[in-house]
Parts: C-alpha cells; sequence; structure tokens
C-alpha cells in the first residue's frame, strides 16, 4: 500500500470518516473538525504505526494530510 | 487497610515525595492495595533501596525512580523511558512539597522560586510529562497534594501558600482539558496532619492548633491516604476537577 493509502486509512478508523472522503488536500481542522487534543492523539498514532518521532512543534505545521505524507516521506530518506 | 479498591491492585502510580511523611504513607496504603508503586528520589540510594523494600513488602510492586520534579529534562527523560519500556503509569500523586515559613517581608526572591518551582511547577511538569502516555493509558486519575493553607491563607507562609493555590488552578485545568479522554484530576487540601513538619512543634503550639480545629485533633497521614486510595480509584469515577479538604472541619 502506497504511503498516502495508509495515511488516509489510519485517520479514518482514527476520525470515523469514510476513507473515500480523504484525500490530500483533506485539512484536520476544516474538514475533520479535529481539535488540538485530536491532533495530538493522531500524532501518536502515525508514530506508533509508521515509527517515526513526530516533535511537538512539528505538529502544527501538519495542517492537511498531504503535509503528513510529505512529512513523513522526508522522514524515511 | 479500612477499604479495598479492586482496580488499584497492579495500577502504576507514581508518587512524588514519596520519601517521608504523606507521600510516604499513600505509598504504603496504595502497596497494600497491591498497587505498583512508582516513587521518585534524589541522591539517596540507600533510603530509596529500603523504600522499595518496604513496599513490596507491604504488598505491591515498587519501582524507585530518580529524579528531581525541578530538573525537567532529566525527569522527562527517567519517565519517558519508563512508560515506554516497563509499563503505561495510569495514577499520579502529585505530593512532593517544601516550605519556608517565613514573614512576606523577609522573603528572598530566591526562596520564593524554589517553593514555586518544587510546589507547583514540579507538579505541572511531571504532569505534563505523562501526558502523552495519560492518552493511552485507561481510567487515569492525578492526585494533587494541596493545602488548607492554599483555601484559607496562612501568616508566614506566603509563597507556600500560593505555590499550592496554584495547584488548584491547574488541576482544574488538567480537569477541563482532559476528561474527554477519561482523565480524571482532584485536589486534595490537608489541614493539621502528623508529620515531620507537624511533630516539631512544640506541645503548646499543637494544643492551640487543636483548639482551632472542630474535631479538636490533628488528622493522621493515614486518613489523607485513604482519600487518596479513594480518587485514584473507580470508586470516584464521575469525580474530577474537585477540590476536597481532609482537615478535621478547620476551615468550614
Amino acid at each position: 500500500m502506497e504511503l498516502q493509502d495508509k495515511v488516509i486509512k489510519l485517520v479514518s478508523e482514527a476520525t470515523k470518516m469514510d476513507a473515500a472522503n480523504i484525500s490530500l488536500n483533506t485539512s484536520f481542522v476544516d474538514d475533520l473538525n479535529l481539535d488540538s487534543l485530536d491532533m495530538v492523539e493522531l500524532m501518536m498514532k502515525m508514530e506508533d504505526e509508521f515509527g517515526v518521532e513526530i516533535p511537538e512543534d512539528e505538529t502544527e505545521n501538519l495542517k492537511s494530510i498531504g503535509d503528513v505524507v510529505t512529512y513523513l516521506k522526508s522522514k524515511s530518506h | 487497610m479500612i477499604a479495598t479498591y479492586t482496580d488499584l491492585k497492579d495500577k502504576v502510580i507514581l508518587v512524588t515525595g514519596a520519601a517521608r511523611g504523606i507521600g510516604k504513607n499513600i505509598s504504603l496504603a496504595l502497596a497494600a492495595q497491591g498497587a505498583h508503586v512508582v516513587f521518585n528520589y534524589r541522591g539517596d540510594e540507600a533510603k530509596a533501596k529500603a523504600l522499595k523494600e518496604e513496599l513490596e513488602k507491604t504488598g505491591g510492586k515498587a519501582t524507585a525512580l530518580k529524579f528531581d520534579v525541578t530538573d525537567y529534562e532529566a525527569m522527562t527523560k527517567v519517565i519517558d523511558d519508563f512508560t515506554k519500556n516497563v509499563a503505561p503509569i495510569s495514577g499520579l500523586v502529585n505530593n512532593a512539597g517544601i516550605s519556608k515559613d517565613t514573614l512576606l517581608l523577609r522573603l528572598k526572591p530566591d526562596e520564593i522560586s524554589s517553593i514555586i518551582d518544587t510546589n507547583l511547577k514540579g507538579a505541572m511538569m511531571v504532569t505534563q510529562a505523562l501526558s502523552r502516555n495519560f492518552l493511552k493509558a485507561e481510567d487515569v486519575s492525578i492526585v494533587h497534594m494541596s493545602s488548607i493553607v492554599g483555601l484559607m491563607g496562612n501568616p508566614s507562609q506566603a509563597a507556600y501558600a500560593a505555590s499550592k493555590a496554584g495547584l488548584i488552578g491547574f488541576s482544574k485545568s488538567v480537569a477541563k482539558e482532559l476528561a474527554s479522554r477519561n482523565v480524571r484530576s482532584n485536589v486534595i487540601c490537608p489541614g493539621f496532619i502528623q508529620t515531620d513538619m507537624t511533630v516539631a512543634l512544640n506541645e503548646k503550639a499543637k494544643e492551640e492548633y487543636s483548639k482551632s480545629i472542630p474535631m479538636a485533633r490533628f488528622g493522621t497521614p493515614e486518613e489523607v491516604a485513604n482519600l487518596t486510595c479513594f480518587l485514584l480509584s473507580r470508586a470516584s469515577s464521575y469525580l474530577t476537577g474537585e477540590v476536597i479538604k481532609i482537615d478535621g472541619g478547620l476551615y468550614i
């Protein structure tokens, strides 16, 4: 599975939002209505899933699914 | 032990400032409930080992972690290491505290700093260091050891009272912030309790103090420990953001 699809699947499970409605442009706050605590939990799930550490100050820059995918890609090199 | 809370068995609970006084009694009470008591110590390895053995003899498991609540970086590292490699922590007793009784006009800035840093900032930092862990853990309960002085003020204890009052605002904020994740946060405000701090008072002073207490006696550390066990257990599962006085009616 592509990284992008893995991220979407994880977000879909965490937010109970249909994966078909989630794309790279989906915003965590505007489209998924996540609050700051939801975001922390979601990033913790990402960390577990992808075995990376996402520092707290980095989280603020991750506003959309695309941002997360780009960030994870940059970490995997 | 007056009440048994079955859910405290094997619950992993961090108690700061467990070396003596109320903190030690809380640790022993939790050990008697079968909890895994995690306590911090600053330097005395022999004393830490002795407490660990005493707690294990009392019933539960015990782990000694070496950190100072005012050394944030080191403390976070030790706590992270424990929660990731040993077990998640689902109970916290912010009990570490110091006092320096002196008139406000004699209180030095560094004395104020050290009291606030230990009693208030220390509790905030330990709670923060455990926040991520709390989001994953189940049935999390945090108990902050404030003081009746934080509610009613006391001459010569301006900094101590301020730090203890600060804990109340902190606890209520944590209670609101994490309530949706089933994390509870409550405050205990002990009145006069028989501890090293009060044993030092002379008999006459104790008699005078007792006169101001409707129940006409000092409380025991065990009585505070009983309340702490209740707040840590699911017996108090709908109780959060609360401030409970345990003072024999001193401040009514």
